[in-house]
């Protein structure tokens, strides 16, 4: 049985190979330049790399936030068992996010201006700010869990250093991490929306709106949970830690509200503007609105308030899966596909675009079932209490 | 005080001695459109050539035919970064790379620069292009020749032509100018002196005998495009400080409700 459970199965072996190709594009990248490895130009400078690893890659990581908001701030100790989980995966978001900035970025070796050089005003400085130190604030939210790991382990040095001290400290200052994270959250999900308030020219009307940064608050604390319950339902699948249903569908049913109150803000703002036509007449845009509105929000508020639904794992987690995709139909439409080009360009990722954002997606998956191998990342985090 | 170039598409004769004076002062020789490099323009059935601005190409002239009016229109328009007064790109800029200079250029310091290019995706016209080419790649865009104009030289462009049609001033002077041209001769020119007023204002002001929609350039209200940015921007002090106050209350208050009911229920247990 041991035996079985430390040998690599199949699937870590092919991303194993997705995330060498990945590599292999990557180097070739920085000797030849962005134009070789993709199809982005002067008319469409960001391209598949920011609208899937950035905007979605952020928004998914959503879930470490409210997760840990919940349970060390809302003190809701039921959902104690996900925090682990949900805090690693949003640390691997944001690793890829700045994984991926370095391919697309021009000269990633100089990304240190930003910390020298501050442009206050610019949405970008409030997005690279809040990816660096909320990076780090996560890597010290997850670290008790490693602490933790080392602590059991029985390497030869490794073992001779006593990890209850890090450990400690890290338990003494978890409440204003905790706070730090949810601050920086805010402020970071809130800011991908800004981001797009500099293009009221060129982004559509349907997606345009001053209120974009509490829009993009809004869907990305509703994707959390939801992104929770994907994960959780997978890993249960995978690695046989089964999660209480009451806890998924108790995340499942603070979906709906959010999601409520986003679709509200949403037509609401549209009327006020008097654009609230567009979602009938603005053909071929409006097919992508309702696509992303009817999958991603009005779908998910009637499925996730049956209660039937609720209380079946199965629909739960399919219902999850649509917020998800909602989400990342949402952030492509904003960023991508509803976003004016220059005249005369087109746009279609070039093959190795892809090869690189799913090398990233393989990277976090084999660190994901590396960490449930070796690290106590399901367990009840009071069992191991600090003494120290 | 601002400087400022006024384009005048009545005089220009699309001669595209800009584009070479402008390829020559910066020394922007490479990449020029030859089968053999693989730039050959793809603009079939015109003189306009090259068929975009790229990181070798800040200025180029787009031919326009236009039916206007019931007569015929060749339409020659200089394309360039437009220097605006409220520039998107300097608003975009993370690291401030771009700044606008009291004189009226929008510049650009390589020394900044991380090559997100936020600012190509912010700019209303479509101006900055980037190096895709190139292993260390820069912005690169229009200067106004800003070492010239601090030399007291004009731009190497509105040196190079021939007709007038660029002509250096201050930004009002010019405006002014503009209005006088267009009062003397009403039916050569349309009533709209393109840049005075879009998105609040730019250096380079167009004359034009056809609408300038029909010349491609974009259609732009008076609003400069930063304001939803600045006003979000301006929001994020307030927001950081209200949400980590709001995380600190609730965090206390659900703190002594857990306290509270605790210590009703060994309370109750200690009656019993």
């Amino acid at each position: 049985m041991m035996q079985q459970k430390r040998s690599f199965p199949i699937g870590t072996s092919i991303l194993s190979v997705l995330v060498v190709l990945g590599l292999a594009v990557m180097i070739y990248r920085f000797i030849n330049g962005l134009g070789a490895i993709s199809n982005l130009s002067d008319g469409r400078p960001w391209g598949l790399w920011i609208s899937f690893d950035l905007y979605c890659g952020v928004a998914l990581a959503a879930g470490g936030f409210t997760l840990a908001g919940a349970v060390y701030i809302f003190r809701l100790e039921k959902y104690r068992p996900v925090v682990r989980p949900a805090i690693l995966t949003a640390f691997l978001g944001y690793t890829l996010v700045i994984l991926a900035l370095l391919v697309d970025l021009g000269q990633p070796w100089y990304i240190w201006h930003i910390i020298i050089n501050w442009n206050i005003h610019s949405p970008l400085f409030e997005v690279g700010m809040c990816v660096m130190t909320y990076t780090l604030v996560l890597a010290l939210e997850f670290s008790p869990v490693v602490f933790e790991g080392l602590n059991k382990s029985n390497l030869p040095v490794v073992k001779r250093i006593n990890w209850r001290i890090p450990w400690g400290v890290i338990r003494a200052i978890q409440i204003p991490l905790v706070i730090a994270g949810v601050v920086l959250s805010t402020l970071h999900q809130s800011s991908l929306g800004s981001m797009l308030l500099l293009m009221p020219t060129t982004l559509h009307a349907l997606w345009y709106s001053p209120i974009l940064p509490v829009l993009f608050l809004l869907t990305a604390i509703a994707v959390g949970p939801a992104m929770v319950i994907f994960e959780s339902t997978l890993s249960n699948r995978v690695f046989g830690h089964k999660l209480e249903t009451n806890v998924l569908s108790g995340l499942a049913k603070v979906i709906p509200y959010i999601l409520g109150l986003y679709l509200l803000l949403k037509l609401f703002e549209l009327m006020a503007v008097g654009e609230i036509g567009l979602i009938f007449t603005a053909y071929p845009y409006n097919l992508l609105w309702w696509g992303e509105i009817l999958i991603g929000v009005i779908l998910p508020i009637i499925l996730f308030t049956l209660p039937d639904i609720r209380q079946s794992r199965k629909g739960v987690f399919w219902t999850s899966v649509l917020v998800i995709l909602g989400l990342m139909f949402n952030r492509f439409n904003a960023s991508i596909l509803a976003l004016g080009m220059r005249p005369g360009y087109l746009y279609f990722p070039h093959w190795m675009e892809f090869a690189i954002s799913i090398g990233l997606v393989a990277d976090a998956l084999l660190v994901v079932w590396l960490a449930h191998r070796f690290l106590p990342i399901i367990q009840h985090e009071e069992v191991a209490e600090v003494k120290a | 005080m601002t400087v400022a170039v006024l384009v005048d598409a009545n005089r220009c004769i699309g001669c595209r001695g800009c584009q070479i004076a402008c390829k020559q002062w910066n020394e922007n020789d490479e990449a020029i459109p030859t089968e053999e490099n693989g730039v050959l323009s793809k603009n079939r059935g015109s003189y306009e050539n090259p068929p975009q601005l790229s990181a070798h190409t800040w200025t180029r002239i787009r031919f326009t035919e236009s039916d206007y009016n019931g007569k015929f229109h060749w339409v020659f328009t200089k394309l360039q970064c437009m220097h605006c007064e409220h520039p998107a790109c300097v608003a975009a800029c993370p690291v401030g790379a771009l700044t606008k200079t009291a004189e009226g250029p929008v510049i650009y310091d390589d020394n900044k620069c991380f090559g997100c290019r936020y600012c190509m995706v912010a700019c209303p016209f479509g101006i900055p292009t980037f190096e895709w080419d190139d292993p260390l790649p820069w912005i690169r865009k229009c200067t106004f020749c800003m070492e010239r104009l601090n030399e007291g030289l004009e731009p190497a462009c509105v040196k190079t032509c021939p007709t007038n049609a660029l002509e250096l001033g201050e930004r009002e002077e010019l405006i002014q100018k503009a209005r006088e041209r267009i009062a003397a001769s009403p039916d050569k020119y349309v009533n709209h002196i393109y840049g005075e007023k879009e998105v609040g204002g730019t250096s380079w002001l167009y004359l034009s005998p056809v609408p300038f929609k029909e010349l491609g350039l974009p259609e732009l209200g008076p609003e400069p495009v930063s304001v939803d940015a600045e006003r979000a921007m301006g929001a994020v002090p307030p927001v950081l400080l209200g949400v980590a106050a709001t995380m600190a209350g609730i965090y206390w208050l659900c703190k002594r409700r857990d306290k509270m009911s605790q210590a009703k229920a060994t309370k109750k247990e200690a009656s019993e």
